[in-house]
């Protein structure tokens, strides 16, 4: 498989990762020959195998409807480049 | 009393035990050792002296009054990929920042709560995507070992502590630590285990709980511990392993007593061959080392059986599209708002992409970019579904395989630990680092490896034994007799010993945080 250069870019998009020009060259060559070489799994025949879910066959639990966490504000926002009281701040986003 | 940082878990928790020496005294000789040779192997990106020497106070206090717990005073690394409360958490990348959990990983604090003690943060590949430790926003790890030339004289240039958990297996060689906590994606734990003459287990997936752990790769992340023998590495399993309901993947298992187990030997144990192993490129010295360790295993009183795992060549190439695709998930939550660096946009997308153009490095942005590739629309059946397809075959060869063998061995690497920047250049070359340890992934099994030699140049070589899930004791009994025959590999040569030497480019060094400009050069 062969990734141009407006797929490089599509996928920076989507990915949110911003790239320059000189990059999205490197990146279509690197990508191309990475998904050139996960070409081989071509050759197995998949037809009829069931996609692998879970390497250890256990059922999901399930626990209580309740509130076992919580009251930690200030321990999540701790962190953050830019708060306002408890809020995270980011440039704004709706005109 | 100045050697006692060259002491074995085993040894440690004796001579505690029979106070020849104290919890107090035992991790000041590991601090000591970590500020001497620290600048030349850079296996630290944080030491913690004083968490240290708390939980060693707390240890002599406990030791005096009784009431010891299991690792009681054993001074410990732990890889930076563990979220440590209060402690600067980064996964060796700058996206990061000085990020300090509130909160402690289930599997540190298992080891915290059975006594041991946190010498501090251990360097790994940044998001523990790499096999040699040269991704690190703090720089490449050095191996302690050199290579020797023909005269015997040892050569200058420095060689990879294999990755992503090369300063866990640094940091256990040079005798920085009694022993560290890993994480293994693909082989993260085994390799650099094999590269440095250290053991190295990867447990069955559930096993450990991955709380707490900055995640890779949901489906194939384990942790596990980086040890100096195989008895060490089972008595650290011991604590690390539990159920843990904040982990939905975490089995609810009894954990068993492995260093108990050890003592029972392997009369009649059967040890697969898998003849798909014999990969093209794989050194003779790895391949006559791997019929050493079938001869050592017989004359332990295995029984040896060639078996055929069909779906071998295909575990490395499905893994990179199951990892990139787990990992561009789970690095999406990186968009410097709620954590870590920001990079200022003119707008919220803005900021997020300039956020992690600058804050992930190469490898991660090119991993990062597959993963959003192989799940975007219209691929997802022909990448993602396909490679868990594969995932199925490769775990199906693996339960044929148990019919007839309870073990299977092979050689942990194809090859011994090679140079900086030898493979930075082209990630394939880097990639088939895991051919052997990623098939072990991609089923969920347990693996360990365990050093077995040296190659021509004096480097050591590991061999890998893979189990049955849940069946760690056997693994650990099975190479305890590899350990018994083939003797353990210290390197050589203390050349960090004498100080002075510096790692390159590890100006971000322990307590500055990581480099701020993004990782490597672009082509």
């Amino acid at each position: 498989m062969q990734v141009d250069e407006a797929t490089v870019w599509r996928i920076a998009r989507l990915a949110r990762i911003k790239i320059t020009e000189a990059e999205a060259k490197s990146l279509k060559t690197e990508l191309s020959g990475i998904l050139n070489w996960v070409e081989q799994l071509d050759e197995v025949d998949t037809s009829s195998v069931e996609p692998l879910t879970r390497v250890v066959p256990i059922e999901l639990r399930q626990r209580e409807d309740k509130v076992t966490d919580g009251e930690i504000a200030d321990e999540i926002v701790k962190n953050a480049p830019m708060i306002e009281d408890h809020y995270f701040v980011v440039p704004k986003v709706v005109e | 009393m100045t050697e006692l940082n060259k002491l074995t878990i085993a040894e440690a928790r004796e001579g505690l035990r029979k106070k020849q020496f104290s919890a107090t005294e035992l991790t000041e000789s590991f601090l000591a050792a970590i500020q001497v040779g620290n600048d030349g192997l850079n296996a630290y990106v944080l030491p913690t002296p004083e968490v240290a020497l708390a939980q060693a106070k707390e240890s002599d206090r406990r030791l005096k009054a009784g009431g010891a717990r299991p690792l009681e005073g054993l001074p410990l690394g732990n890889k930076d990929l563990f979220c440590t409360n209060g402690v600067r958490t980064t996964a060796c990348s700058n996206i990061l920042g000085d990020f300090k959990p509130a909160y402690e990983s289930t599997v540190g604090a298992n080891l915290w709560n059975a006594g041991a003690v946190m010498l501090g943060k251990l360097n790994c590949d940044e998001f523990a995507m790499g096999s040699s430790n040269e991704t690190s926003a703090f720089g490449p790890v050095v191996s302690p070992w050199r290579r020797k030339g023909e005269d015997g004289t040892l050569k200058p240039d420095k060689l990879v502590p294999g990755g992503s958990s090369g300063g866990s297996s640094a940091a256990v060689a040079a005798d920085l630590c009694l022993a560290a906590t890993g994480t293994d994606t693909g082989g993260s734990i085994r390799q650099p285990a094999a590269l440095t003459g250290t053991v190295g287990m990867k447990p069955t997936y559930g096993r450990c709980s991955r709380w707490g752990i900055v995640a890779f790769a949901s489906s194939l992340d384990q942790a596990g511990p980086v040890a100096k023998t195989v008895r060490d590495a089972a008595a650290l399993l011991k604590a690390m392993a539990s159920y843990d309901p904040k982990d939905s993947t975490s089995v609810d298992a009894p954990v068993p007593d492995y260093e108990a187990a050890l003592s029972k030997g392997i009369k009649g144990l059967r040890v697969g061959v898998p003849k798909e192993y014999r990969v093209e490129g794989m050194s003779k010295e790895a391949e006559e080392l791997w019929s050493r360790g079938v001869d050592w295993l017989k004359a332990a009183g295995a029984t040896i059986h060639d078996i055929s795992l069909p779906h071998t060549k295909y575990a490395l190439p499905a893994y990179y599209i199951v990892a990139p695709a787990e990992a561009s998930s789970n690095l999406a939550r990186y968009d410097g708002v709620r954590y870590g660096r920001r990079v200022p946009g003119k707008d919220v997308i803005d900021t997020y992409e300039n956020t992690r153009a600058a804050g992930f490095g190469q490898e991660v942005r090119r991993r990062v970019l597959i993963g959003t590739y192989v799940l975007s629309a219209g691929y997802y059946d022909a990448y993602y579904l396909k490679a868990q397809k594969v995932r199925s075959l490769i775990k199906n060869d693996f339960d044929q395989a148990w019919n007839s063998v309870d073990v299977v061995l092979t050689p942990t690497t194809p090859e011994p630990a090679f140079a900086f920047g030898e493979k930075l250049g082209d990630p394939i070359a880097m990639y088939l680092e895991d051919i052997f340890t990623v098939t072990v992934n991609m089923a969920g099994l347990p693996g360990i490896s365990v050093p077995a030699g040296l190659s021509g140049q004096g480097t050591p070589l590991g061999l890998q034994l893979i189990g049955k899930p849940f069946d760690e004791a056997t693994l650990f009994r099975a190479a305890l007799a590899i350990e018994d025959a083939a003797g353990r590999f210290p390197p050589p040569h203390r050349w960090w010993e004498a100080g002075g030497e510096k790692a390159p480019a590890s100006k971000a060094g322990k307590k500055a945080g990581p480099k701020k400009k993004s990782g490597g050069k672009e082509k």
